[in-house]
């Protein structure tokens, strides 16, 4: 009897208990359906994070403040009060570094005619366009000497412009209340789209002397952005921007740095690393249902086994062999996991698009965890089957004709 | 030329518990090619223990067992699975026919695990079950076919791979008369074309249709004899 024929009869059996075969199937079906959505899932948030990361700016490094200390007790990076306008002037001064912008944000209320939309505010400086590659949609970005003069204007996004003067309406040149400040609005941000957690289109961005004067008070920013002059120069500007700084800072060469210098890829590879432990992780979860799936088949076999011990020796007694009989059960126990597998894989990818599309998330279904639940579902089949055809092949022929 | 089958001081024992139960206790039987034989004997005398040992189904403990000169003896169990599949024809009391299974697939089902091709297979089914009267009923499944129908069928799987040797345990047991007549006719002309049946029976009127009886009695041949006045199964003659 060769692999067809077994699989001939193999499939007539499966076909002829039909609500137990979908039931056993269906343990295999939720797991290889919960293992390609949570992959599925957590693949489109890695991409998304990875677009939101990569959309800050080419080559870039971002400085934050070091970790502020009370006692003995750390009050969490970016805590700490170190960061000024003057150590973004003295890092623009290396040649390694192409554009320096300072960084304060803050929330901010905005007042149009009657129209108020609560946003995001960030103080930054004129290079702020080419350290963050962000591009004008309408008018243009403020210059040195507003940033200079603190002056009052403003460059918002354009969902700032949709919610308070309407979509498509021209804001240039009007006023709006800044916390109850008047800006005048000289510019449009290009839509970037939203990206995962923060939306670049929803912020206003003004003169960061006027942020920090109007709003954050203090004489510190948050943060420093720093374009390094080529991506070869990343690691020679990083040095450069930590050496500015300790000078700077009046650091001792044995003490440690009140700053951190992050760049780009080492937050992409920080949240890349995070997301794939998540996703390592729920796909471990969803494996354990594949084996709970493999556990039903192995049951819903030996039930077989012994409904069709007559069967079995009728078989036997006209020349079937051992291997014939174990063939016949695993080829069933396999097809029933592979079945269920092929229609966990269309579930699973159908699942994945449809949280996708209720929770706005980003999926991104790729072949390998759909080849890998394919052969983990053939793996279950052979593994929970080979018992039952095993015990299904070792009868006696004597003894299964008898049976009753 | 030798037997069909050569058996010399064969034993069986069970074993239940700590309890052996001798089974056969010592049988000698030879059954020549074209030969017609009935065991008979009443329940527990090791008929069907000797039916079960002649098929290949089950290993006596000790003794010679030559069929068609292969020995048995030695054979291991996948071995024994090509020697019931090639040599031997098996028609039971209860058909033993596959269920949801067609009657030309059940035909088939020998020439299957011997790995005739398909069409080859089709063909010698078909062939095999018009041989035993059932040509216009190739596609009914067992639950659709009568009694008798469904042991013809059985009859045809026997047959379809040419097998040495045909044997039958009770095949008329779960028949009526007229029917257990139509069967036995049946079993009567594949003799007849040179066929070695065996056939394991308690009703004497069934055994005489065969050419020779052997009684069997505690585990022993108790009586081997030529049938004096043999019966021929005739249909006609049972309708009238």
């Amino acid at each position: 009897m060769n692999f067809l024929e077994s699989f001939r009869v193999s499939l007539r059996s499966i076909k002829s208990n039909k609500l137990r075969s979908f039931l056993t199937m269906l343990g295999i079906i939720i797991g290889v359906a919960a293992v390609i959505s949570m992959v599925g899932i957590g693949q489109g948030a890695t991409a998304d994070v990875a677009e939101q990361i990569n959309s800050l700016g080419s080559n870039l490094l971002i400085v934050t403040p070091g970790q502020a200390k009370q006692g003995r007790i750390s009050l969490g990076a970016g805590s700490r009060d170190s960061l000024t306008l003057a150590d973004a002037d003295a890092l623009s001064q290396n040649s390694s570094i192409a554009g320096v912008t300072p960084s304060v944000t803050s929330r901010a209320q905005l007042v149009w005619e009657s129209n108020n939309y609560s946003t995001q505010l960030e103080g930054t400086s004129e290079t702020f366009p080419q350290v963050r590659s962000t591009n004008l949609q309408q008018g243009r970005f403020f210059n040195h000497f507003e940033v200079k003069t603190q002056a009052n204007v403003a460059v918002i996004g354009t969902e700032v412009v949709t919610n308070l003067f309407g979509e498509g309406a021209n804001p240039i040149g009007q006023t709006i209340q800044v916390n109850q400040i008047p800006f005048e609005v000289i510019g449009v941000l290009e839509s970037k789209g939203s990206s995962g957690m923060t939306n670049n289109d929803d912020r206003i961005i003004v003169p960061v002397t006027t942020a920090m004067s109007r709003f954050t008070g203090g004489n510190y920013v948050s943060t420093i952005y720093v374009s390094a002059a080529s991506a070869d120069m990343m690691d020679q500007a990083k040095f450069d921007a930590e050496t500015t700084l300790r000078t700077q800072h009046n650091l001792k060469p044995a003490a440690d740095n009140d700053f951190q210098i992050n760049s780009q890829s080492d937050i992409l590879s920080t949240a890349q690393s995070v997301s794939s432990v998540m996703t390592t992780l729920l796909s471990g979860i969803a494996s354990i249902s594949l084996i709970v799936g493999g556990i039903g088949i192995m049951n819903i076999m030996l039930v077989s086994v012994t409904e069709r011990t007559r069967e079995i020796g009728i078989r036997k007694a006209i020349g079937a062999t051992r291997w014939d009989i174990l063939r016949q059960f695993l080829i069933e126990s396999v097809t029933l996991s592979l079945l269920g597998g092929a229609i966990g894989i269309v579930l699973g990818i159908g699942a994945a698009y449809l949280i996708g599309k209720v929770a706005s998330m980003s999926i991104s279904i790729s072949m390998s965890p759909i080849v890998y639940s394919f052969l983990s579902s053939m793996a279950v089949g052979v593994i929970f089957g080979v018992y039952p055809a095993r015990k299904a092949a070792q009868l006696k022929p004597i003894d299964a004709l008898r049976y009753e | 030329m030798n037997p069909v089958i050569g058996i010399k001081n064969l034993k069986k024992i069970y074993r239940i518990g700590d309890q052996e139960i001798h089974a056969l206790r010592g049988v000698n039987l030879d059954i020549g090619k074209g030969d017609f034989v009935a065991i008979m004997g009443p329940s527990g005398s090791g008929k069907s223990t000797m039916m079960n040992v002649i098929g290949c189904l089950d290993k006596p403990t000790s003794g010679e067992f030559f069929l068609d000169d292969v020995p048995i003896m030695e054979a291991h169990d996948d071995e024994l699975a090509l020697i019931r599949n090639q040599k031997i024809g098996f028609v039971f009391q209860s058909f033993n026919l596959l269920p949801r299974t067609t009657a030309v697939e059940n035909v088939e089902l020998p020439l299957l695990y011997a790995g005739v091709p398909a069409k080859e297979r089709r063909e010698r089914a078909i062939a095999a079950l018009e041989s035993v009267g059932l040509g216009n009923r190739l596609n009914n499944k067992p639950n659709e076919l009568s009694g008798g129908q469904q042991q013809r069928v059985s009859i045809a799987r026997a047959l379809v791979n040419n097998p040495v040797i045909l044997l039958a345990d009770e095949p008329t047991g779960a028949l009526d008369t007229k029917t257990s007549i139509e069967i036995m006719q049946i079993f009567q002309q594949l003799n007849q074309s040179g066929k070695t049946i065996v056939l394991v029976t308690h009703e004497p009127d069934i055994a005489e249709y065969a050419k020779r009886n052997i009684h069997f009695r505690d585990g022993q041949v108790v009586a081997d004899e030529q049938v004096k006045e043999r019966r021929w199964a005739n249909v006609e003659e049972v309708k009238s």
